[in-house]
């Protein structure tokens, strides 16, 4: 605990000088960091029409309200497809992500030097591009529609699923494992009976909270045309039509609520 | 004949994950018919499939041959863009989620304020990043600024939420031992609450970088700023050497990220 004295009376400070002086200097370049974006955000801003945005949203909000909620009854068969999205996605992603998972963990990979920076690879980089790019990337490849959206959704949830699942493996208990190989099991009656009990409630709870997170991602699929409601929030806002797409803002606040509700009960009762 | 039965019947099975078997069976069929619904309503046109899968087959090949040069000044000014939408909306965000979360925290904050700052969290965590993008470019105008904006609202969401349970879950003797000493409310936040949260908060802002560098670069599809508009662009004109390009440029510095907030992490739990 560094101590001065400063007429004769010793003062208790929680840093030296060294200390206190390199955390100031952190929050200078945190500060002049922050600026400098600042300003490159400034220069690019048109700041007319930010001053103006009072009275723009206070319009947008006028015409959007009251919601056309004759409008509700065109939405359901999309947001069939968009649920559809999420859930066949999903259930597509874990068929292809729990092998890459079994390749990607420690103790179960049958080779690490080869097939094990592999899976790391595929893990890392479907899971580092936004479901959104493999939406567009798929609409161009294979056309618009919901095939495309649950592709995309179904890519990028391969590293979440992949991830997560080969860190469960890499943790289980290895005595209940090295048990059933001393009974003269098999290997893959080892992985059977002995880490896929093991790893049950952490893969069923990342597939819910996995499915949770798609269904918000699906709800946005269709503005580059992978089907779902967003194919209809882009059509409304294309037209200026504002109370339908109050409709369909408070139906996807709707459908995300209760999927989140829905996902965050199942875990409760699995975990 | 009797011990043949007895035998089968006290056969070892694998304990189900769902005890109950009437739940087990109707929740399984109750499966099985959703999945034919959903099939059914897929109408896929295998022959576009069919013909896409060249351009499928190209776009792979572009990785091993990416286009930097031609769009450089595009890429790099989308992602400097993206990066610096990142920073700022980091920033901001975490000064304004920790208000909101110590009013979304139920120890602390009394019930109507609590219930405004939770139904807040609620809303700026449902709605995707891109429609709030969409509502901010209508109202502010194209441009960073709006992502900015976006990022900002969607990391109050994230950052309070999951701040305000870990206030909601700080030690009573310690807080407890702080306000018998006579301390005021702020003191009491910064003695009590602030030093049992605050490696739980820099966990949360770094991860929260990674997130936002993540979404910053798709906000360009919807004229938000970012490196997206750039990515859209190349789609558009099958351009996927330059796609490829962007999307190796947006993994490496993912990995940067998530390398080096791992480490920060682990360092400061």
């Amino acid at each position: 605990m560094p101590v001065t004295t400063k007429d004769n009376l010793k003062v208790w400070q929680r840093r030296d000088r060294k200390k206190q002086l390199s955390i100031w200097f952190g929050w200078l370049v945190g500060v002049a960091i922050f600026m400098f974006c600042w300003k490159i955000i400034s220069d690019a801003t048109t700041w007319f029409f930010v001053f103006d945005a009072p009275r723009i949203a206070a319009d947008i909000g006028g015409r959007a309200w009251p919601p056309r909620w004759s409008y509700l009854s065109e939405l359901w068969k999309p947001m069939w497809d968009t649920i559809n999205i999420a859930t066949l996605g999903t259930l597509l992603a874990i068929i292809m992500g729990v092998p890459v998972a079994f390749l990607a963990a420690n103790n179960t990979t049958p080779s690490k030097k080869f097939l094990r920076p592999l899976a790391l690879l595929v893990i890392v980089s479907t899971r580092s591009i936004n479901s959104l790019v493999w939406a567009l990337l798929l609409v161009s490849i294979i056309g618009p529609g919901i095939f495309a959206g649950t592709l995309a959704i179904a890519i990028r949830s391969i590293g979440f699923v992949g991830k997560l699942l080969y860190e469960a493996i890499e943790e289980i208990d290895i005595n209940q494992v090295e048990a059933i190989q001393a009974t003269g099991a098999s290997k893959l009656q080892v992985i059977a009976y002995g880490i896929v009990p093991q790893i049950m409630p952490a893969f069923a709870g990342l597939s819910v909270f996995r499915w949770d997170i798609n269904i918000r991602e699906s709800t946005i699929l269709g503005l580059v045309g992978a089907g779902g409601i967003g194919l209809y929030l882009q059509s409304s806002l294309n037209t200026l039509a504002w109370p339908q797409v109050t409709v369909i803002l408070i139906m996807i606040l709707v459908a995300v609520l209760i999927s989140e509700w829905v996902s965050s009960k199942v875990r409760l009762a699995i975990i | 004949m009797s011990a043949a039965i007895e035998s089968k019947s006290r056969r070892w099975k694998r304990p189900p994950l769902i005890k109950n078997t009437t739940l087990r069976y109707a929740l399984l069929t109750l499966m099985i018919i959703y999945f034919i619904a959903a099939f059914l309503s897929y109408d896929v046109n295998w022959s576009r499939v069919y013909q896409g899968l060249d351009r499928g087959w190209a776009f792979i090949k572009s990785f091993a041959n990416p286009d930097f040069v031609t769009r450089w000044s595009d890429i790099s000014e989308g992602i400097w863009e993206s990066i610096v939408i990142t920073i700022t909306s980091t920033a901001v965000g975490i000064v304004l989620a920790i208000p909101v979360a110590l009013g979304a925290a139920s120890n602390l904050a009394s019930k109507p304020i609590y219930l405004i700052c939770r139904g807040f969290i609620a809303i700026a965590r449902a709605l995707h990043e891109i429609i709030v993008a969409i509502l901010m470019v209508a109202i502010f105008g194209f441009g960073p600024l709006a992502g900015f904006i976006t990022l900002t609202f969607s990391t109050i969401g994230f950052i309070a939420k999951l701040l305000a349970e870990d206030i909601e879950n700080i030690s009573k003797p310690q807080a407890e031992a702080v306000k018998s000493s006579g301390a005021g409310w702020w003191q009491w936040i910064n003695y009590a609450v602030q030093p049992q949260v605050m490696p739980r908060l820099i966990g949360l802002s770094i991860y929260r970088i990674d997130i936002n560098f993540r979404s910053s670069s798709i906000l360009g599809l919807v004229g938000a700023g970012g490196v997206g508009a750039t990515l859209n662009t190349a789609f558009d004109r099958y351009e996927f050497d330059t796609a490829a390009a962007i999307i190796l440029i947006i993994i490496a510095i993912v990995m940067v990220l998530e390398y080096s907030s791992s480490f920060i992490r682990a360092k400061v739990q």
